[in-house]
């Protein structure tokens, strides 16, 4: 205790000015609240973990019960589909085939954030408001999973995936034989910058720590790809790293933000601030780059550094009590084809998952830079510097992550 | 702030003060330019809004580069989707935010302003508490009630905790004008044999109605401007501030920013044409 | 209004009736008396007690639990978490706590500083019919968004935005200068959004200053600044007070300036609240910080209070 300034102020501080009365009030009140405190003490808040598997749903009769309707409600990332002045050319075309009415929602920033959102809602078998959502492979697709968050898909509904799908999105280990899930764009995060500020080559992520951009690094938010640029960073195969590989690649990125080269850490906005020069060399998603370019600034570049990229891949699933799934499962078959898979790929210049479409994009759409790109149609060359992301064993491990690069970005 | 709107500046004291005012304020011209560059500083902003709005961007983000004047933003203003949705959710949500919180509000700012009951200290502290308390202590605690309690989030969750905040704005807007208007016209009414109830409906009601209005004004502007507590409850529903926050990522829609102005312009008119009938009244009494 | 009785034909009525039914009547009068208010609040009370008394027990309530999004949570009386989140979580809740005291702080002294001039200006420097006017350009700023007007900054301030482009081409401004993502940026934008928190109250209590005092103080030689800090800092003492209140309370729990216009260290306690409820769904942390956060703005509010000398902080708002 340090020495009172003014005996008076603490008397002030310390001794009420009330009566018995009102004390008493009070501590009726105070009685009163902990009554009700307790009656809260039988409370929970319910977790994910099997509140859907409970019911054993027959998928077969889930979906001849289903009836067509007329509408589709569509969550997606932002900048993840064709626009043309502000409209959906590929959505519009489906609309125009099918008579089904498009409600296209750029509302997912993050895997995270958004599975916060949706799952309470989930847990307790109320409807999202989305038939499509679009999620990458990682935690919280596989927690939609195994919770049974979301509908079994009908592939007899779905031949076009079957006919036009690329191998290396069927059965995919996160989601055997696609039961759940098809593949909406695949894409690699790697480093893209600003031909105008950085005039050198970029090549390594150890170009990220170059004094020389003190300040004007970017790097994204989310934990996973946060965490697994720094295990490629620091020479860790990510599929095989140990928490001991995630404390090194920790301590790799702290050194990265406390020596001052990094300007923060983005969710989606990264692009918007490479693009502005708010950051001139940046953690990246391979289209985003792309898009961006093409929308005109033509100084920015992608590339993927020796140390190689992380592959991962968006997939479209239809969430349980979803009011419209079978609005959801023609769209998901109608992608799939040259065509319309094609439409979008050579927008949005992510790996296309219809093989078939470069044929499309190189002669019905003239566009031979994005039919020949290794990023959008990879060939072997880029095959080697591809990386997964690691496999989260347990909820207990998920948070071991989380402990360990939460602290990184929150500073 | 509500104080501000709830009071009737004192007028003779000032007449007096003007001539003095006016003679320092031609010696000293410190104060006037603070005021003025501060003020323009605030209008940068909205100048930008304004400006950039008619910005023929070739894509469909704000950009820096001025590519010439156009109104196709306006003309298009629905074209993104989600936004004009959003839109519509914000105004709906203020208007029966506003609407419930008078229609509970008012009769609480009564009893809190006109009689003496045991309740009164602890309602008085919760009502001071609702408007004191941070926002985003308001939107934890709500999402924690929602989530123990199992209501699933939406639209009507959003509501609720609208109403909750709306609330105490009213209930502190109606009370200042009820301690200024005193009782004694409503003990006029009742020696002239009216009972309390046509005493309220024809006397006090009348009276009521200005702060009524500038209650549910100040309850529509706080709901409809509402980020934070509305991030925590909204689950999928989307309100234009919650919309603008996702899209600020990825670059503003131009749109956004057509939207931001006629609200502007649209409140403005409203202030505007307020002042002008408050004058108006002011000069008539 | 309970007055209302007296003089009135109840009066005659009464004079037929047996002692016993008068003080029956008597009874029911004094029963009417007592409910009108809690009939005449019933919606209100129940209201915010069942969406902003409960809700804030429940804060309480969930900090207490323990579990993970996948097992759930239940009640476990865990105190401990209170000591973990500070201590134990390696994250660093203390540090963004201080930090968002500290950033409300520094835009509660910035809107002071710029406000009460202002503030000055319109109560005494100008003539009735603009006053008016002149409130209305200072509280403009919030016929816009607020996510809009913040955003609007960062579109602004940005590296290669109009500000920081004229101030390199001036040589004023170095290559590795920014404004955005820095405390100061936060600082201010908080302070911007705050501002007519400030100016309004200030104003109604320089307003209720009676010039003739000023004057007094000039007669009896008191300079300038012995007029302003002796009879006109004084009598704002309330307006300043709720200004104070308003800002530096809206500015501690904001999340929204600090994730537009910050970076890298300017995480502030409100997103921390926000991430680990929105994000890493970690329910009794985020319940828990918000927890904190209000009791620690309780107790420098009622601290304040009692030095500030105010009897009756309701009054203020």
């Amino acid at each position: 205790m340090t020495p009172s300034p003014d005996p008076s102020l603490w008397r002030g501080l310390t001794q009420q000015r009330i009566s018995r009365r009102t004390m008493l009030k009070g501590v009726l009140g105070g009685v009163g609240v902990a009554a009700l405190g307790s009656t809260l003490a039988g409370c929970s808040i319910p977790g994910s973990l099997g509140s859907q598997n409970e019911v054993k749903v027959d998928w077969t009769k889930f979906w001849s019960d289903q009836k067509p309707t007329t509408k589709l409600n569509f969550a997606n990332w932002p900048l993840y589909i064709d626009q043309d002045k502000g409209k959906y050319p590929s959505l519009q075309a489906f609309t125009k085939k099918t008579g089904i009415a498009v409600n296209y929602q750029p509302v997912i920033q993050n895997n995270a954030p958004f599975y916060a959102t949706v799952s309470p809602l989930l847990r307790a078998h109320e409807d999202t408001g989305y038939d499509i959502v679009v999620m990458t492979n990682g935690w919280e697709l596989t927690e939609m999973i195994s919770n049974g968050f979301v509908i079994e898909l009908d592939h007899s509904k779905l031949p076009n995936f079957a006919k036009y799908g690329a191998a290396n999105v069927k059965n995919p280990p996160y989601d055997p034989a696609n039961k759940h899930s098809v593949v909406w764009q695949t894409g690699f995060t790697g480093i893209a910058y600003n031909t105008k500020l950085i005039t050198r080559e970029i090549n390594s992520l150890q170009d990220l720590l170059d004094p020389a951009f003190k300040g004007h690094v970017g790097m994204m938010n989310d934990n996973t790809e946060l965490g697994s640029l720094g295990l490629l960073a620091t020479g860790v195969e990510p599929t095989k790293s140990t928490p001991a590989d995630w404390q090194k690649a920790a301590a790799w990125l702290t050194k990265q933000r406390d020596s001052g080269q990094v300007a923060g850490y983005y969710d989606q906005s990264y692009i918007d601030k490479l693009s502005n020069g708010d950051t001139w060399i940046t953690q990246a998603w391979s289209g985003d780059v792309f898009q961006a370019i093409a929308g005109g600034n033509k100084h920015l570049k992608f590339v993927i550094p020796q140390e190689g990229v992380m592959l991962w891949h968006d997939n479209m699933m239809i969430p349980m009590q979803a009011q419209n799934p079978l609005s959801a499962l023609s769209w998901m078959n109608f992608y799939y084809t040259p065509e319309i898979a094609g439409m979008v790929a050579d927008y949005v210049n992510y790996v296309c998952p219809v093989p078939g479409a470069r044929d499309y994009i190189l002669h019905e759409l003239r566009d031979p830079v994005v039919a020949n790109s290794p990023l959008v149609f990879p060939n072997e060359a880029t095959d080697e510097k591809l990386h997964n992301f690691y496999v989260f064993k347990n909820y207990d491990d998920y948070e071991e992550w989380n402990k360990v690069f939460n602290p990184v970005i929150q500073s | 702030m509500s104080a501000a709107l709830g009071t009737e500046p004192v007028t003779t004291a000032q007449l007096v003060s003007e001539p003095i005012g006016e003679r320092r304020g031609r010696k000293r011209p410190l104060l006037p330019i603070i005021y003025w560059v501060v003020i323009a500083i605030t209008m940068v902003p909205i100048l930008v809004m304004i400006i950039y709005s008619f910005n023929n961007t070739p894509t469909n983000r704000i950009t820096f580069q001025w590519h010439g004047f156009t109104t196709y933003w306006y003309e298009n203003l629905t074209q993104v989707q989600g936004l004009g949705g959003s839109f519509l959710v914000s105004i709906e949500i203020a208007v029966l935010a506003a609407v419930i919180s008078i229609a509970i509000g008012v009769p609480l700012a009564m009893s809190l302003e006109r009689y003496r009951f045991a309740l009164r200290g602890p309602l008085n502290a919760v009502v001071f508490a609702n408007i004191a308390a941070p926002s985003i202590v308001v939107g934890a605690a709500s999402l924690s009630f929602f989530l123990s309690s199992s209501v699933p989030l939406g639209y009507l969750t959003i509501l609720l905790v609208h109403v909750t905040f709306c609330i105490a704005y009213v209930v502190v807007v109606v009370r200042a004008r009820l301690s200024g208007m005193g009782t004694v016209l409503e003990q006029a009414a009742g020696d002239l044999g009216a009972n309390p109830f046509t005493a309220f409906w024809k006397v006090t009601f009348p009276m009521l109605i200005p702060a009524m209005f500038a209650g549910a004004a100040l309850a529509l502007a706080m709901s409809i401007d509402d980020y934070v507590i509305t991030s925590f409850v909204a689950g999928p529903t989307v309100t234009f501030p919650l919309f603008v926050y996702g899209a600020a990522k990825v670059g503003l829609p131009p749109q956004v920013l057509c939207f931001g102005t006629i609200v502007f312009v649209v409140a403005l008119l409203i202030a505007l044409l307020n002042g002008a009938v408050t004058r108006r009244g002011g000069a008539k009494s | 209004m309970t007055t209302m009785t007296v003089g009135t034909p109840v009066d005659k009525k009464r004079l037929g009736q047996t002692p016993l039914e008068r003080q029956e009547g008597r009874f029911r009068r004094s029963l009417k008396r007592h409910s009108t208010p809690y009939l005449l609040g019933l919606v209100g009370i129940v209201w915010l007690l069942l969406l902003f008394v409960i809700p804030l027990i429940s804060g309480l309530a969930v900090s207490l639990m323990t579990g993970n999004p996948e097992q759930g949570y239940t009640l476990t009386w865990n105190w401990s978490v209170y000591y973990d989140v500070f201590f134990n979580s390696g994250v660093s809740y203390g540090l963004f706590l201080w930090r968002a005291l500290w950033y409300a702080a520094a835009a509660t002294l910035v809107t002071i500083i710029i406000g009460f001039p202002m503030a000055y200006f319109i109560a005494f420097r100008v003539s009735q019919r603009w006053k008016n006017a002149l409130l209305l350009l200072v509280a403009l700023s919030f016929f816009v968004s607020f996510v809009i007007r913040t955003d609007m900054w960062a579109f602004v301030l940005s590296d290669q935005g109009p500000v920081l482009t004229v101030l390199r081409d001036l040589h004023l401004a170095g290559k590795d200068f920014h404004i955005l993502g820095t405390s100061a940026a936060v600082i201010g934008g908080m302070a911007y959004n705050d501002l007519a928190f400030m100016v309004l109250p200030l104003y109604v209590a320089l307003e209720r200053i009676d010039p003739r005092l000023i004057e007094a103080s000039a007669d009896l030689y008191g300079n300038k600044t012995r007029t302003f800090t002796r009879v006109v800092l004084p009598l704002t003492r309330s307006g300043l007070f709720a200004g104070i209140l308003l800002v530096f309370i809206d500015s501690a729990g904001d999340p929204v300036n600090a994730s537009l216009l910050g970076g890298t260290h300017t995480y502030v306690i409100g997103q921390a609240i926000q991430d680990a409820y929105l994000t890493n769904q970690q329910y009794n942390v985020a319940a828990a910080l918000s927890t904190v956060l209000m009791i620690v703005l309780g107790i420098i509010l009622f601290v304040y209070a009692r030095i500030a000398g105010t009897d009756n902080i309701e009054d203020l708002v």
